[in-house]
């Protein structure tokens, strides 16, 4: 992208490429230092730094917006390993603070209360890179084209159930596949359809692939999630709520790390998945009220 | 010759789509078996600390030291390199200690210091592209280590003997110039299974049809002049 300005062009490789090295990894929510020491001594490839997971999130209701700089840069301070942080969809002031604080990763978050309705951030306009949440591929190109350099699927925050980042995950790459049988003229219908610029419908129609790592979120809990998200398609996996509201948060963490690496070797798979205390409890997304999705915030 | 990419995490596809450009024969490797079946290894980039968690629980580090005692090449990227680094600082770390370098890690800083630059190196004429990824620092190389290229004053690409450490990404760049290296390097150490010297001058072969001629001032030496102990 921006391959007429060579510094755009760097500049736009170098948050991919910081995306691309989080690849086979595990991304945990933490509230607190000592969580992220737990996350990085399991072995997280990153961390995200929040106030409250999601669960609680939902739980507690309110508004919930970027965390405390406090806790972020506490948390910058303790582990060597990246540190992501929320910003709320559209608040590109939270945005701009979160880079000044140089975080290195930003994910402009459904799981915060939604800033604007309409709008989402203007990601290029930041040298730190972004990743946003989407349910269907239209969702992901519209968010790469705002210059998202990673793509997670929304699933359904701090519900601990997997139904909702299957289903998301299974839409982009079918949409991805069904890309790559068209032919070219067809593409601008697709497009419009999408409603995705031409540009990056061709690329992923050309590659079969989103143009930025493809990561899964929202409901991960067990290591079995985590291989089976990977093996849809997933290249990486956050997990929000899943650890730290288990009974052995570290146990837990570095079972789901030995899973999403090993995800396509089921004996490894079972060795992680044994011993290893309760799961959190998890909510039947069915029985949710519409109004209370997390999933439905940002276009 | 089979070249194993560490695939625990990080970027080992970017490694593997450079392979591929250059006809190698790779394989993934995750298990200590996977490993026992290679002539030498690529160290991607990724997180050092998440990587070195799968080298000693799952008995990976073993495996790589007998790959190493057997003497195959190795080449590692920014965590690979950290990884490879006699001494790991800024938090300390274990590393399998294979070049014999002092490694300061994320010393550019965080992700907003992340850049792509181009400087000289003794592989070819052009300047090379290299993407620096909260990219370590080599602090210190020890006397048998021969410098590749520099920027900013700074060693980035060495050799230590048949090891080779890049603290930046060359598998993130269109240009195969390093990975070329590698793979002449790889072919040219003293083959650890008599059987397969024929297949590994083949691999030699790929690597100097595409210009290996500029690599004559740095030939790889068959033994190390590292002087220090194994582990």
């Amino acid at each position: 992208m921006d391959s007429s300005n060579g510094n755009a062009n760097n500049q736009w490789r170098v948050k991919v490429g910081l995306a691309e090295m989080l690849k086979g990894g595990v991304i945990m929510d933490v509230t607190t230092a000592e969580q992220a020491r737990i996350a990085e001594q399991a072995g997280a490839c990153a961390v995200m730094a929040l106030e409250r997971v999601p669960a609680d999130i939902r739980k507690e209701g309110g508004v919930a917006r970027m965390a405390s700089p406090r806790i972020i840069r506490e948390i910058m301070n303790t582990v060597s390993i990246p540190v992501m942080a929320k910003a709320r969809i559209g608040h590109f002031a939270e945005a701009q603070v979160l880079e000044a604080l140089e975080v290195d990763f930003i994910d402009e978050s459904e799981v915060l209360t939604p800033a604007d309705e309409e709008n989402h951030i203007w990601k290029h306009d930041f040298k730190v890179p972004f990743v946003c949440g989407a349910r269907n591929l239209g969702e992901a190109l519209r968010r790469i084209a705002e210059g998202a350099a990673m793509i997670r699927t929304k699933g359904e925050a701090g519900s601990g159930n997997i139904v909702e980042a299957v289903r998301h995950m299974r839409a982009i790459t079918s949409e991805m596949r069904r890309l790559t049988t068209l032919r070219g003229d067809e593409l601008v219908h697709a497009a419009k359809e999408l409603a995705a610029p031409l540009e990056l419908v061709r690329e992923v129609a050309q590659r079969g692939k989103l143009p930025v790592p493809n990561f899964s979120a929202g409901g991960i809990a067990t290591p079995a999630d985590a291989a089976l998200v990977r093996q849809l398609g997933a290249e990486a996996v956050f997990v929000g709520s899943g650890i730290f509201k288990s009974s052995d948060p570290d146990k837990r963490a570095r079972a789901i790390v030995k899973a999403a690496t090993h995800y396509e070797d089921a004996k490894a798979v079972l060795e992680a998945s044994e011993e290893l205390g309760e799961a959190m409890r998890g909510l039947d997304v069915r029985q949710l009220d519409p109004k209370e999705l997390l999933q439905t915030r940002g276009w | 010759m089979k070249i194993g990419i560490l695939a625990v995490q990080g970027d080992y596809e970017a490694h593997a789509r450079m392979l591929e450009r250059l006809g190698a024969d790779y394989v993934l490797v995750r298990t200590p078996e996977e490993a026992a079946q290679v002539e030498a290894m690529i160290l991607p980039g990724g997180e050092s600390t998440t990587m070195l968690k799968f080298l000693k629980g799952e008995g990976l580090e073993a495996a790589l030291r007998v790959l190493d005692a057997r003497g195959a090449a190795f080449f590692g990227t920014c965590a690979g390199a950290i990884l490879l680094a006699r001494e790991v600082r800024a938090p300390a770390q274990d590393s399998l200690g294979f070049a014999d370098l002092v490694i300061t890690r994320n010393a550019y800083g965080r992700q907003l210091a992340s850049e792509v630059r181009s400087a000289p190196s003794k592989l070819k004429a052009e300047p090379l592209e290299m993407v620096f990824i909260r990219a370590p620092w080599i602090e210190e190389i020890g006397p048998g280590v021969e410098v590749l290229a520099r920027e900013g004053g700074r060693p980035v690409l060495v050799r230590d003997g048949r090891i080779l450490v890049a603290t930046f990404h060359p598998e993130l760049t269109a240009d195969t110039t390093v990975h070329e290296y590698f793979l002449k390097l790889a072919a040219e150490r003293p083959s650890f299974v008599a059987s397969e010297s024929g297949r590994a001058s083949d691999s030699g072969r790929i690597a100097s049809d595409a210009g290996a001629s500029k690599f004559a001032s740095s030939q790889p030496s068959t033994t190390r002049p590292s002087p220090m102990p194994r582990r």
